[in-house]
């Protein structure tokens, strides 16, 4: 049991250190990707609902692709392939000196682009939840199309959507974990690195496991508020 | 008025720092470096790189005249890595292979030892051979030299691959796989420590020029000829200089330069 | 007709469609599409001249022994999954608190942290009970990867489709129990003749879903020496260093994610026909 605390322990000998480090890090890396994505998929759900046919079939292309893709996969490709293809797009232009792709990065990008993708669908479904009522009336009004969109259906977008997109959320403080195979310090890959170096591979994994519940419970209770808080001016039933 | 002369002192420190960069003659380099292979290269707890890799770096590069600096990359990804510019030389027991010098260019051998294969103590294999090993799991890290010795050489065998070598050592004490197969230099040093008290090395294997290459070298990217020279004469000096000799022994009982 | 309509108008043909302005969204929606369709070209291309006969001979046949091996670990994981599912949602419906909470222990566990780390737990942590697990004579199965990635899967994908069946169930109207009750059914009687057929149209797309989002989570197997797709492609990566491999990956994974998905809604269309108005 001593040893146990002393492997828990901070400092040099222990590994709570670098496990906190991992937990920054994944915790990072999911509010890095969360409004990046968020963004990109607000405009692929307003590319998909456009009246323009090649808009339409430009964004349906984009979900079909990355919900069609494993995540590792899609990492991998971006990581490996993102810096191979800015090379050639240098030397095709001229330029010398390199871009770093480093690990956190891809990882951004490569979740962000999987996020956005579903995250389209939910803000889709959320815009046909929306009478069209409520665009008539701010048209009737008088407001630009920006103002309407401002003013008038972002506030219930984003209460209809809430739900959707709070299990995206959880999806993706999931998927992070992935980027433990790209080399980045996260919960899962410091855990990894001490039970291989400690042979205490139950202890250490069944750690990542506590924390991954952890931080679920967070979001959720979280979640949970912004639900209620978004409820607050229903009637009660 | 006030723009142009902004822009002028743009330009002028400009202009410094240009000077003072021509002023500083020391070549600045970066090391690539895996940090999982004792006792070769690894990485401590507190962060430091250690090892018969690190230190001949480091001797290589006092002898160059260069500031280097280490970065540590998955083995997996180092060759894209340096490719991508991220280092500039990989110092990490690369072997000189030709399907390797498709993609990089490599110096001189800075050392040269055989492959050998690790089995448990109570294991009953008795030969190192393809017909000894028949039927049986193997264990090796994969994108190295000995991955491909297995997948060719001993091919009734399971191959399995594994990241690091932590990783099968890991699998071969809990007994999920039945051999392991790296340089006998990593595997003499695991062995000798407790990690290693489950397994005993079963037998050293001759080296094959074509799979195990010309021994390991510092890899750099294509068309880099200058800094391969460079490295090469190094290499040539601390050999002579006796400074290999110091880190050679350092690590090991036996001259790792192989002939 | 009539005198205005033949005498006093003549027949027209309608007025032609107003001229499609270049609005922005026009714009980007073109130039969208010109993005879609140059990377496709650029893929095509890459592939022509990437391809080398030599590399295809020799990982072609490993790629679709990886991919069997995809398809047969997701197929049994979900078979064995959908039979462990089924005493989950009982125990999630159940008012007994012990099995009510026993139940949403093990479904808010494995929902709730990665598949990766689960099977990390499994490979690794059962790894060092190795003992403990000879012992009880379980370790002959733990010690082969695939059989450990097995159990993973099958224990995350019941949880999921536990889930997936309650919500079903729940949708089935009230109604629908107490009619059964009024005939004089049993509760298994009612369960499996009257309810489950109608929770399983309810739950036919999610299922749909999960089990391409089990084809897509298999791929991490890959980093527990199994040689499925994935991991073909990563062996075959670290041999030739040559990028085509992940490509060559990324197009059967969607060929086969797309296939499912197009299959599943023609099923669904198909089940449902009755439904439509």
């Amino acid at each position: 049991m001593d040893s146990y605390l002393t492997l828990l322990s901070f400092g040099d000998q222990g590994w709570s250190d670098e496990i906190a480090w991992g937990v920054l890090v994944t915790v990072t890396l999911a509010l890095a990707t969360l409004p990046v994505g968020l963004f990109i998929g607000f405009m692929i759900a307003l590319g998909k609902q456009s009246e323009e046919r090649s808009l339409r079939t430009a964004a349906d292309i984009y979900t079909t692709i990355f919900r069609g893709l494993p995540e590792l996969l899609t990492l991998f490709i971006v990581y490996y392939g993102l810096q191979i293809g800015i090379q050639l797009i240098l030397k095709l232009v001229g330029l010398q000196g390199a871009i770093e792709i480093n690990s956190f990065i891809a990882g951004v990008i490569s979740l962000a682009l999987v996020f956005s993708s579903y995250a389209s669908e939910v803000f889709l479904s959320a815009f046909r939840a929306i009478p069209k009522g409520q665009y008539e009336g701010g048209y009737a009004l008088g407001l630009r199309h920006g103002t309407v969109m401002k003013k008038i259906v972002l506030p219930q977008l984003i209460r209809i959507a809430l739900p959707g997109l709070g299990n995206l959320w959880m999806i993706l403080l999931k998927d992070t974990a992935l980027v433990s195979a790209i080399g980045l310090t996260d919960i899962l890959r410091q855990t990894g690195i001490a039970a291989r170096v400690t042979k205490e591979a139950f202890l250490f994994f069944g750690i990542a496991f506590i924390l991954y519940l952890v931080l679920a419970l967070i979001s959720s209770i979280a979640l949970n508020r912004l639900e209620a808080q978004g409820k607050r001016g229903e009637q009660r039933q | 008025m006030r723009f142009t002369k902004g822009l002028m002192a743009a330009a002028a420190s400009l202009a410094l720092t240009f000077g003072a960069a021509q002023a500083q003659d020391m070549m600045k380099l970066k090391i690539g470096t895996e940090g999982a292979y004792p006792p070769f290269n690894n990485l401590e707890s507190d962060g430091s790189l250690v090892g018969f890799d690190i230190d001949i770096a480091k001797a290589l590069c006092d002898e160059m005249k260069a500031d280097c600096e280490f970065v540590t990359q998955d083995w997996d990804g180092i060759i894209p890595a340096l490719l991508a510019g991220k280092f500039d030389a990989i110092i990490a027991s690369m072997s000189i292979t030709e399907e390797r010098k498709e993609k990089v260019d490599f110096t001189n051998k800075y050392y040269n030892t055989p492959p050998a294969i690790a089995v448990p103590k109570d294991s009953d294999i008795t030969e190192a051979s393809d017909a000894g090993l028949s039927g049986r799991t193997i264990g090796a890290q994969s994108s190295t030299t000995h991955s491909n010795y297995a997948e060719e050489k001993l091919s009734s065998a399971e191959l399995k691959l594994y990241p690091t070598p932590d990783e099968y050592k890991l699998d071969i004490a809990s007994g999920r796989i039945d051999a392991v197969i790296d340089d006998v230099i990593v595997l003499s040093e695991w062995l000798k420590s407790d990690d290693g008290a489950c397994c005993k090395l079963l037998a050293t294997l001759p080296i094959d020029p074509v799979i195990n290459g010309e021994g390991a070298g510092i890899a750099l990217r294509k068309g880099e000829d200058e800094l391969r020279e460079k490295f090469n004469a190094a290499i040539e000096a601390i050999r002579a200089n006796g400074t290999y000799k110091e880190i050679n022994d350092k690590y090991f009982d036996v001259d790792v330069y192989g002939d | 007709m009539s005198y205005v309509t033949e005498t006093l108008v003549a027949a027209q043909p309608a007025p032609p469609p107003p001229p499609k302005a270049w609005a922005a969204a026009r714009i980007s929606g073109t130039l969208l599409m010109l993005f879609w369709i140059a990377a496709l070209a650029g893929l095509v291309f890459y592939l022509y001249t990437a391809w080398d006969i030599d590399k295809i001979e020799r990982y072609g046949p490993k790629f679709l022994s990886g991919l069997q091996t995809t398809l047969t670990l997701v197929g049994i994981s979900i078979a064995l999954g959908a039979v462990l599912s089924l005493p989950v949602t009982l125990g999630r419906m159940s008012k007994n608190p012990v099995i009510g909470g026993l139940a949403f222990a093990y479904v808010y566990i494995f929902r709730g942290t990665p598949l990766i780390a689960q099977l990390f737990l499994i490979y690794y942590g059962l790894g060092s009970f190795r003992e403990q697990l000879q012992a009880v004579g379980l370790w002959v199965f733990f010690r082969d990867a695939w059989n450990c990635a097995l159990f993973a899967f099958t224990l995350n994908t019941a949880a999921y489709q536990a889930e997936i069946l309650r919500g079903a169930i729940d949708s089935v109207p009230r109604g629908q129990w107490e009619g059964a009750e009024a005939l004089g059914l049993n509760r298994i009687q009612t369960f499996w003749k009257i309810i489950l057929p109608q929770a399983l149209i309810v739950a036919l797309r999610p299922y749909g879903n999960e089990i391409i989002l089990m084809i897509k989570g298999s791929a991490i197997v890959a980093l527990v020496t199994v040689f499925d797709l994935m991991g073909e492609t990563r062996r075959a990566f670290s041999r030739t260093y040559d990028f085509q491999a992940y490509i060559w990956a990324a197009v059967f994974y969607f060929v086969m994610v797309e296939a499912l998905r197009i299959v599943w809604e023609r099923l669904e269309a198909r089940l449902t026909r009755h439904l439509k108005r």
